[in-house]
């Protein structure tokens, strides 16, 4: 029973929620939400325990939705989309809790907008028919679009709609490789289905066609990575949108776009993804991401812009080990996407907390505030450190794996790539340090409250989260293994056989 | 049903919808002739009016409902499930229109009841238009349609703008008139026929369709019919026309009118050109242009009014896509395009017509700011049709580009895809700036929108069309399901690049 519906279940109950909150009092608005996403959250968690790592796709359930069209209503999740989902729901409750003193206007508005756009996240990590996955890849901007939009800073109505073009403008030549491809296989085969699995069986012998097919699927993806030129939208998105919305914005949107890659672009068009050209072309881009996002983020006065650069070159990494597309480097592709979900989400609340105490973002107006904010500083310390990718911090795990499992694939690559380790230990210590060290000389910093229970009730568990997955990362990557191996092989048998037959 | 269009009775069967509407619209002339003094009145001749539209969807119900089909020999009229549902959203077109101009005419106090006498004249042709298979026929109803239309678009005699509205859709459209009639000749004077199954007919037994009198015939019935449309480089009384007229006349143009003329369109190229080739590549290379340049004009536009105005132009060009494609599958998805598309830009007029304070040509986009905060459901309602107009996951406007889209690339008309997907995206930048004004910005100053007033049924309707919206955006099945059959009911020769293969690169067509 819990099997078959509780994907739906977390697809369906933020959005009765959300109604719930809008038609509330406006009082009771976030702790309405707060509940409800926890209550989310609460449903979500007997998947740890439920999910069989050897049992591919599991808790599916497929139903009719416009059947003569061969659209399905298609769930299920694997190792890969597991941990997005539990990511999005750990992260979601704690967005709430953290905007409780942020959002002053329209609050109900703010918390229903958040659950529906849980609902969205869910729906794209546990699609398995491409309409639905379309639909609901579409469905999430309107809300984050509103979330920029209404409650973001000062140029928020520029950065919303650059946000939403930007996805638009990718995800829309994605529904046309969609029908091709849809097309092309149902030509073959007589099936007109979206369905994922009638797709992945019939992805040979695309010929020429293969590479413009995966042009518009790798547009849609790397514009929402972000990777290096089309990354533009993001620091504007970040700067402006709230802290839920960052946190969200970082920890669970900039992952659709990976996970895009590896659910869709990279399984589908094997022989494309592997071809040489490629290969290179997305490697040099992850590259210049990692080199390029960590030095500007270490010439940001801004300490939100920072940290949105270094997301850029975080998920540069992502990126090099999905191509590496080794054991190593996928399930090291995922562990990061986790950590910086945890960690980066960690930074904006931090940002977030100093900006309301202090009302403004930018370095140079701290410092010193170790004194006058110990517990503050210390938690901004950890996470600093973890994103960094200090050893026994979960940010060390994932790029240990990703360089680990690359050196292989791209021995070069892998040596420059590491070179971003270094380069994010000099953009973040020296901000750490003119955040929370040098002298206390600004005397407005002086009177700043330390946290409250219900901030540290935000930080508490991503710290908790840090620590673990830094120690012992083993039950994650136990059950993110069977799914990568199973990948992995059948890209690469994939890909030989269509060369083969080409 | 099966009818003998050669016989009198069956011929009076078969033109049930069109007599019933005639002797109603008749009727009510009459009554507008005896009571037209008061407000009061005028509200009368708008619920004959609506008596009117409800009996005549009947009359095609009952046609629909009997399965009627046309046999023996060609006729002056077509009997098919095509002309039926072609019907059915003329009429509800028009009766949402009507329900509208209630809480319209008394605010701009247009006393006069012979408003809805002409929305049942213009209707009436374009039924002709839409089920005529002669044509002659098509122009006759194309003539009713159009003078009615060019007397609406200036009903309001007091607002020079309606004046100069009708006199630029009186010239231009005389003009287009002049290029079909002329068109008609040359195909009659290529195929000495005018009956469009003889003409496809001839088409194919004499080989004609390399003929430089039919092709040059062909051509200026595009030109036509491109006028109608709004179809660029034929565009150009568009925006000054929508702007000028009463806004329910502005909506009445931009989608009953629009219907029509798309319905006979299609009818015409199937039926008399199947055999002719050359029109799926005019086509779609007006439909490229009309995109194009529709989106983006309708960028740099500031007036509510006019940035719907050219997006209409625009979803011209969609519309012509699916044209384009032809066969089942354009036919299919031009239906279902067709009444999404009215559904949608009807509710949208109606909103449009109610935020109007002094004439609701000056609202300006930034005008509706804080629209979000002082009216939330109006605002929500317009905010799902500017969604649904972007073609959104979740509202019907998606579901009908996608039907194009698929329709274009099963055809293997890649191209035509591509640049419709690049325009829609073009597209969200004139209409998110709606929503952001209405969501984002704060109101201008205090009881900013206290003059939006919406009268109940108007209100009634707009709602029913935003709840169709959103309904049909997520469960299209028996839309879709119907589109699919009547497309592939219109007794149509499949056309050659519906079964062409797929070619391999993206830019070949």
């Amino acid at each position: 029973m819990y099997r078959q519906w509780v994907l739906t279940a977390l697809i369906a109950w933020p959005l009765i929620a959300g109604a719930g909150v809008l038609l509330a009092p406006t009082r009771w608005a976030k702790h309405l939400a707060f509940v409800a996403s926890l209550i989310e959250f609460g449903l979500s968690v007997p998947l740890w325990w439920t999910f069989a790592p050897e049992g591919g796709v599991q808790f599916m359930l497929d139903a009719p939705w416009i059947p003569n069209w061969g659209i399905h209503y298609t769930v299920g999740v694997d190792g890969i989309s597991l941990f997005m989902v539990l990511l999005t729901t750990f992260l979601v409750p704690l967005s709430v809790l953290g905007s409780y003193s942020y959002i002053t206007t329209r609050e109900r508005g703010f918390y229903s907008l958040l659950l529906v756009l849980t609902s969205g996240m869910i729906g794209v990590f546990v699609s398995l028919d491409l309409f639905l996955f379309y639909v609901m890849w579409e469905l999430m901007l309107i809300p984050m679009y509103f979330i920029i939009g209404v409650w973001g800073g000062e140029r928020r109505l520029y950065a919303a709609i650059k946000f939403f073009i930007y996805t638009f403008f990718g995800s829309l030549l994605m529904l046309a490789a969609i029908l091709v491809l849809v097309h092309v296989v149902g030509q073959r085969t007589g099936v007109y289905s979206f369905a994922y699995s009638t797709l992945i069986a019939h992805v040979g012998g695309l010929g020429p066609l293969a590479f413009w097919l995966f042009g518009a699927f790798f547009l849609a993806f790397a514009i929402k990575v972000p990777m290096f030129p089309f990354h533009t939208w993001l620091p504007d998105a970040h700067v402006e949108a709230p802290t839920a919305g960052s946190v969200i914005l970082a920890g669970i949107l900039l992952k659709m776009g990976t996970y895009g890659f590896l659910r869709f672009a990279v399984p589908l068009f094997p022989a494309v993804a592997l071809h040489p050209g490629v290969q290179q072309l997305v490697v040099v881009l992850a590259l210049i991401g990692i080199v390029y996002g960590g030095l500007v983020a270490m010439v940001q006065p801004d300490f939100k812009k920072l940290i949105a650069y270094s997301s850029v070159a975080h998920l540069g990494f992502v990126m090099l080990g999905i191509w590496a597309l080794t054991l190593q480097s996928v399930q090291g592709a995922l562990m990061v996407m986790i950590n910086h979900g945890i960690s980066t989400g960690a930074l904006f609340f931090l940002v977030g907390m100093l900006y309301e105490r202090r009302h403004s973002r930018l370095i140079e107006a701290f410092g010193g505030i170790a004194k006058v904010v110990p517990m503050l500083a210390a938690v901004l310390t950890i996470v600093s450190l973890s994103s960094i990718g200090l050893p026994a911090t979960n940010g060390f795990v994932g790029e240990f794996l990703i360089l680990v499992g690359s050196f292989r694939s791209y021995p070069l690559a892998t040596l420059i790539a590491a070179t971003g380790v270094i380069i994010a230990a000099m953009y973040l210590l020296p901000a750490l340090q003119r955040v929370i060290y040098n002298p206390l000389d600004k005397p407005a910093n002086e009177k700043l409250p330390d946290l409250s229970p219900r901030e540290l009730a935000v930080l508490v568990p991503l710290i908790a989260c840090i620590v673990w997955i830094g120690v012992y990362p083993q039950p994650i990557l136990r059950r993110i293994e069977p799914a990568s191996r199973q990948l992995i092989q059948a890209v690469r048998l994939n890909a030989a056989s269509f060369t083969a037959v080409r | 049903m099966s009818l003998d269009l050669s016989l009198p009775g069956d011929l009076l069967r078969a033109l049930a919808p069109e007599l019933v509407l005639t002797v109603a619209a008749m009727a009510v002339l009459l009554v507008a002739a005896w009571r037209h003094r008061t407000a009061a009145d005028t509200r009368v001749v708008g619920w004959l009016a609506l008596v009117a539209l409800v009996a005549t969807a009947a009359a095609a119900g009952w046609l629909w409902w009997n399965g009627a089909r046309a046999n023996g020999a060609p006729a002056m009229i077509a009997v098919d499930d095509f002309r039926v549902v072609v019907d059915w959203l003329l009429l509800g077109a028009t009766a949402v229109t009507v329900v509208l101009s209630f809480g319209y005419l008394e605010r701009e106090g247009l006393l006069a009841p012979e408003y809805y006498v002409l929305l049942l004249f213009a209707t009436l042709g374009m039924m002709l238009m839409a089920g005529g298979d002669d044509l002659i026929v098509i122009f006759l109803g194309l003539e009713l349609m159009s003078v009615s239309v060019y007397v609406l678009a200036g009903i309001n005699r007091r607002s020079p703008a309606g004046a100069e509205a009708a006199l630029k859709y009186f010239l231009l459209g005389a003009f287009a008139s002049g290029f079909l009639l002329y068109g008609i000749a040359l195909v009659y004077g290529a195929t000495a026929a005018t009956n469009l199954t003889q003409i496809g007919m001839q088409v194919r037994t004499l080989g004609l369709a390399n003929s430089p009198m039919l092709l040059i015939g062909l051509g200026l019935l595009l030109v036509g019919f491109g006028f109608k449309v709004a179809a660029v480089p034929f565009h150009m009384w568009a925006p000054d026309v929508y702007d000028g007229a009463p806004t329910p006349v502005t909506g009445y143009m931009a989608t009953a009118v629009k219907a029509a003329a798309f319905a006979a369109l299609y009818r015409v190229l199937t039926e008399a050109f199947g055999g002719v080739k050359a029109w799926h590549e005019i086509v779609s290379w007006l439909a490229v242009v009309t995109m194009v340049v529709g989106n983006v004009i309708a960028l740099a536009q500031r007036m509510v009014k006019r940035m719907l105005a050219y997006s209409s132009i625009a979803h011209a060009g969609y519309l012509l896509v699916a044209v384009a494609v032809g066969g089942d599958a354009g036919a299919g998805a031009l239906l279902l395009y067709l009444v999404v598309y009215a559904l949608t830009t009807l509710a949208a007029f109606g909103l449009l017509a109610a935020t109007g304070r002094d004439g609701e040509r000056d609202v300006r986009i930034d005008d509706l700011a804080g629209l979000g905060q002082s009216r939330p459901w109006l605002a929500f309602a317009l905010a799902v049709c500017m969604l649904s107009l972007l073609g959104f996951p979740g509202t019907a406007g998606f579901i009908g580009k996608w039907y194009i889209l698929l329709a274009a690339t099963d055809a293997g008309r890649l191209f035509l895809a591509i640049v419709l997907v690049l325009t829609s995206v073009v597209s969200a930048g004139y209409y998110l700036p709606v929503i952001m004004a209405m969501y984002m910005k704060p109101e201008p100053f205090e009881q900013a929108h206290a003059g939006v007033r919406l009268s109940r049924l108007g209100a009634l309707v707009v709602a029913a069309s935003v709840a169709g919206l959103l309904f049909f955006g997520v469960r299209p099945n028996r839309l879709l399901d119907l589109a699919r059959a009547t497309g592939e009911g219109l007794h149509s020769v499949p056309a050659a690049s519906a079964t062409a293969p797929l070619s391999s690169t993206p830019t070949g067509r």
